[in-house]
C-alpha cells in the first residue's frame, strides 16, 4: 500500500446518495483475478448511459478527489470499488457516511476516505462547480481539507491514521504477534468444527 | 453494565488487547469463494506466507457457476479462468474446495450452515457482505474485503474495533402469507441502507423466536442492506436442532458440552443497546421494492410514490433517478407492475423452505405464459432435497426452469441475467441498478410473493390467489 500524507488535486462532484458498488464497478468486472487495471469499470454505467455524467465533463475528468452525497459504498464488500476509485485516478474519497465494508477496505488499499458535515459538502460542490479547476488539498497530517481560503478540519482513527501515513502492510504488523494468537488457540474448545477431513452427510 | 450477545461473542475472541491499537480478534471459521479471493493468494505468494489454519477454511465455487450444463467447462474464459485459479490456489495452500460437481458445492453462505459448520457463538468471515447471515446461528459473521482476506489466511486473525449494538425487536404474529423477506424489507425501509452503519444488529422478540433456522437466515442475510455488517440471532432449541446431526455439528459429550456453552449466549437483560428499533409483526403485509436500492420498499397494497411529496433533497433525488431507472410512473399500484423473469434463489431466499414455500403455491397451477421463473437452489444439498420431495416436478410442470445451484441471477455474474429493460420480481438481496443484467429492473420480494406474482404476471401478494391460499397454508 502507498503511503498517503497529504493530497491536492481538483475534485468532481458527485451529487448522489446510496452510491453503492455496484456503480462503483459492475460485477461482470470481478472475474478478473489481478488486482489492478479496474479503471475501464469504474462508474462505466453511468459513464455509458449518461452523457452529462460528472466524470463525462472534460473540466472534471483530471479530478483526483470525488466528493459524494451521503452512503458512499453501499452493497458488497468488493474491493474491487476501492481499486477501481484508485486505478481511475482517485485518492480521496470525501462524503458524509460512507458504508463500513467500503470504509474499512480503504484503509487497507490506501485510498483516503474523508467524512465531513453534510453542510461541508455541500459548501464544498459549490466551490468545485463555480471553479473546477479549484485546487482542494487534504491533508492527512494536519487531518484537515483546505480548498480557496476555507479550511474545514476531519476526524480519522489515530491508527488508521499512522498506518495510511506509513503506508504499512496489516500482516506484517500482525505477525509481530503470533505468540498471542497460538496462546489463544491453544485453549480453543476441542468440539469447535474444523472443515477438514470433509466428513460424510 | 450486562452484555449484549455480540458482545459477548467478541470479547470471547480476543487475543490481543492494546490501547491505541484494533483489538485482534479471532477468526472460528473463514468461508473462501472463487471471486475475491485471487488477489488474497497471489499477495501470500509475493510475501513467501503459507494458510495459517487450512482446517478452519473452505472453499467452494459460487458467483460463477453456470446452473445449466455444469459438468461442462464454463464456456466465459473470463470465469473459467477464475475458477480455475481457485481450484490451483486451493490445491497449493491445502484447503478444502467444494468445486461445481460435489455434492458439498453451493453458495457459500447455504452450504456452511447446510454442513454444520456455522456454529453458534463463533466468529465467521468471507469476502462476501452476505456474510451476515450465518450470524441467524448466534455467531459473530460479517462481509471482508480482499486485504482482510489475506490477512485472515495468514493470520487467522483480523484486527477489529467493538461495533455499536443496535436491537430489532419484532413481537406479535406474522399474518398468513408475511414472511422473514417481508420483516426485513420492512426494517430497511424503517432505518434506511445507512441505518445500521457502525452498528451490529440484533434481531429478538417472539416473532423471531418462532421463525425456523432458514427464515432466520433471510434475516441476517440482509443485515448488510440496513448498512449493519453484521446481524444475528440468539441460538435456542430450534437452532440446536437444526444443527443436531449434521456432517461438522460436535457429536455425543462434545455435543452436550457446546449445547451448555451455546445456552450461555444470549444478551443480558440489562445489556445496553445504543439504538432499538421495535416492529409489530402483525401489521405486516408482503413488502416490495420499487426502487434501486434495498430501503426504497413499501407494502404491496401501496402505489409508487410520488418523489414531488419527498421533503429531503437528497431522498427525493434518488427517488427520482430510481423510478427514471426502473420505468415507473408515481401514483401506479404496486399490484399492476408486470414482469417479465420471475428469479427464486439466493443466499436470501435459496434454502429449501424457500422451495418449499414457492411449491406449494404452484402446485398444479401454470405460470403465466409471458413471465419466466427461474428456480435456483442454493446449494446440491438443497437441489438433492427438493428433488428428493418431488419439488422439482412441481415447478417443471407449472412451466418454471430448474437449475442447477450457484449464486444465479442474483448478481448475473454466470449467464443468467436480465436483458436491458426486462423488469424481475426477485428473491434476492439487492435492486442496484444492472444488478441483474445491464439495464435489469428489480423487484425484491418474498418466495411466496416470487411465485404468486409468477401465476400472474404482475406483482401480487399470496392472498390475492383466493384459490391457491387454500392449499398453500398461506
Amino acid at each position: 500500500m502507498d503511503a498517503f500524507t497529504t493530497h491536492t488535486g481538483t475534485a468532481a462532484p458527485l451529487r448522489r446518495s446510496n452510491v453503492d458498488t455496484d456503480q462503483i464497478i459492475p460485477a461482470e468486472y470481478l472475474k478478473r483475478i489481478t488486482r489492478t487495471g479496474f479503471e475501464d469499470g469504474l462508474f462505466v454505467a453511468w459513464r455509458t448511459n449518461e452523457p452529462d455524467f460528472v466524470l463525462n465533463q472534460p473540466q472534471y475528468a483530471d479530478a483526483s478527489i470525488l466528493v459524494a452525497g451521503p452512503d458512499f459504498g453501499t452493497g458488497s464488500s468488493r474491493e474491487h470499488a476501492n481499486w477501481a476509485l484508485l486505478d481511475g485516478g482517485f485518492r480521496v474519497v470525501i462524503s458524509s457516511r460512507f458504508a463500513d465494508i467500503f470504509r474499512n477496505n480503504s484503509t487497507k488499499s490506501g485510498l483516503l476516505t474523508v467524512i465531513l458535515p453534510q453542510d461541508q459538502v455541500e459548501a464544498l460542490w459549490t466551490a468545485i462547480e463555480a471553479d473546477p479547476a479549484l485546487p482542494v488539498t487534504v491533508d492527512l497530517q494536519a487531518k484537515e481539507v483546505r480548498y480557496g481560503s476555507t479550511a474545514v478540519p476531519f476526524e480519522i482513527d489515530d491508527y488508521v491514521r499512522w498506518r495510511l501515513l506509513e503506508g504499512l502492510d496489516d500482516v506484517g504488523l500482525t505477525e509481530r504477534h503470533l505468540d498471542d494468537v497460538a496462546a489463544f488457540e491453544a485453549q480453543r474448545p476441542a468440539w469447535l468444527p474444523k472443515a477438514l477431513p470433509a466428513l460424510p452427510a | 453494565m450486562g452484555r449484549t450477545l455480540a458482545q459477548k461473542v467478541y470479547e470471547q475472541h480476543v487475543v490481543r488487547r492494546t490501547a491505541g491499537e484494533p483489538d485482534l480478534l479471532y477468526i472460528d471459521l473463514h468461508l473462501v469463494h472463487e471471486v475475491t479471493s485471487p488477489q488474497a493468494f497471489d499477495g501470500l505468494r509475493a510475501a513467501g506466507r503459507t494458510v495459517r489454519r487450512p482446517d478452519l477454511t473452505m472453499a467452494t465455487e459460487d458467483h460463477n457457476v453456470p446452473t445449466l450444463d455444469i459438468l461442462k467447462p464454463i464456456a466465459d474464459p473470463v470465469s473459467r479462468a477464475q475458477v480455475e485459479a481457485l481450484r490451483r490456489n486451493t490445491a497449493e495452500f491445502g484447503i478444502r474446495l467444494a468445486p461445481m460437481g460435489d455434492r458439498d458445492q453451493g453458495i457459500v453462505h447455504v452450504i456452511g450452515p447446510q454442513l454444520g459448520l456455522t456454529q453458534p457463538g463463533m466468529t465467521i468471515v468471507c469476502g462476501d457482505s452476505h456474510t451476515s447471515t450465518h450470524g441467524a446461528f448466534g455467531a459473530l459473521a460479517f462481509g471482508i474485503g480482499t486485504s482482510e482476506v489475506e490477512h485472515v489466511l495468514a493470520t487467522q486473525t483480523l484486527p477489529q474495533h467493538p461495533a455499536k449494538q443496535m436491537a430489532v425487536t419484532v413481537d406479535g404474529k406474522l399474518p398468513r402469507g408475511v414472511s422473514a423477506k417481508d420483516i426485513i424489507l420492512a426494517v430497511i425501509a424503517e432505518i434506511g441502507t445507512g441505518g445500521g452503519q457502525g452498528h451490529v444488529i440484533e434481531y429478538r422478540g417472539s416473532a423471531i423466536e418462532a421463525l425456523s433456522m432458514e427464515a432466520r437466515m433471510t434475516i441476517c442475510n440482509m443485515s448488510i442492506e440496513a448498512g449493519a455488517r453484521a446481524g444475528l440471532i440468539a441460538p435456542d432449541q430450534t437452532t440446536f436442532d437444526f444443527l443436531q446431526g449434521r456432517p461438522h455439528a460436535p457429536q455425543g459429550a462434545d455435543w452436550d458440552a457446546a449445547v451448555a456453552h451455546w445456552r450461555t449466549l444470549r444478551s443480558d437483560d440489562d445489556a445496553v443497546f445504543d439504538r432499538e428499533v421495535h416492529i409489530d409483526a402483525a401489521s405486516l403485509t408482503p413488502y416490495v421494492t420499487w426502487g434501486t436500492n434495498p430501503g426504497q420498499g413499501l407494502p404491496i397494497g401501496e402505489r409508487v410514490p410520488d418523489p414531488a411529496q419527498i421533503a429531503d433533497e437528497s431522498e427525493r433525488r434518488a427517488a427520482e433517478s430510481a423510478l427514471a431507472y426502473m420505468g415507473l410512473t408515481p401514483g401506479t399500484p404496486l399490484r399492476e407492475i408486470e414482469v417479465d423473469t420471475v428469479f427464486l434463489g439466493s443466499c436470501t431466499n435459496g434454502r429449501i423452505e424457500d422451495l418449499r414455500v414457492a411449491a406449494e403455491m404452484l402446485r398444479g397451477r401454470t405460470i403465466d405464459p409471458h413471465t419466466r421463473m427461474l428456480v435456483v437452489p442454493g446449494s446440491v444439498g438443497v437441489k438433492q432435497q427438493a428433488e428428493a420431495e418431488g419439488l422439482d416436478r412441481v415447478f417443471l410442470e407449472a412451466g418454471a426452469e430448474w437449475r442447477g445451484a450457484g449464486c444465479s441471477m442474483c448478481l448475473g455474474m454466470n449467464p443468467d441475467q436480465l436483458k436491458p429493460g426486462e423488469r424481475s420480481a426477485s428473491t434476492s438481496n439487492r435492486n442496484f441498478q444492472g444488478r441483474q443484467g445491464k439495464g435489469g429492473r428489480t423487484h425484491l420480494v418474498s418466495p411466496a410473493v416470487a411465485a404468486a406474482t409468477a401465476l400472474t404476471g404482475r406483482l401480487t401478494a399470496p392472498s390475492d390467489l383466493t384459490d391457491v391460499r387454500a392449499t398453500a397454508g398461506v
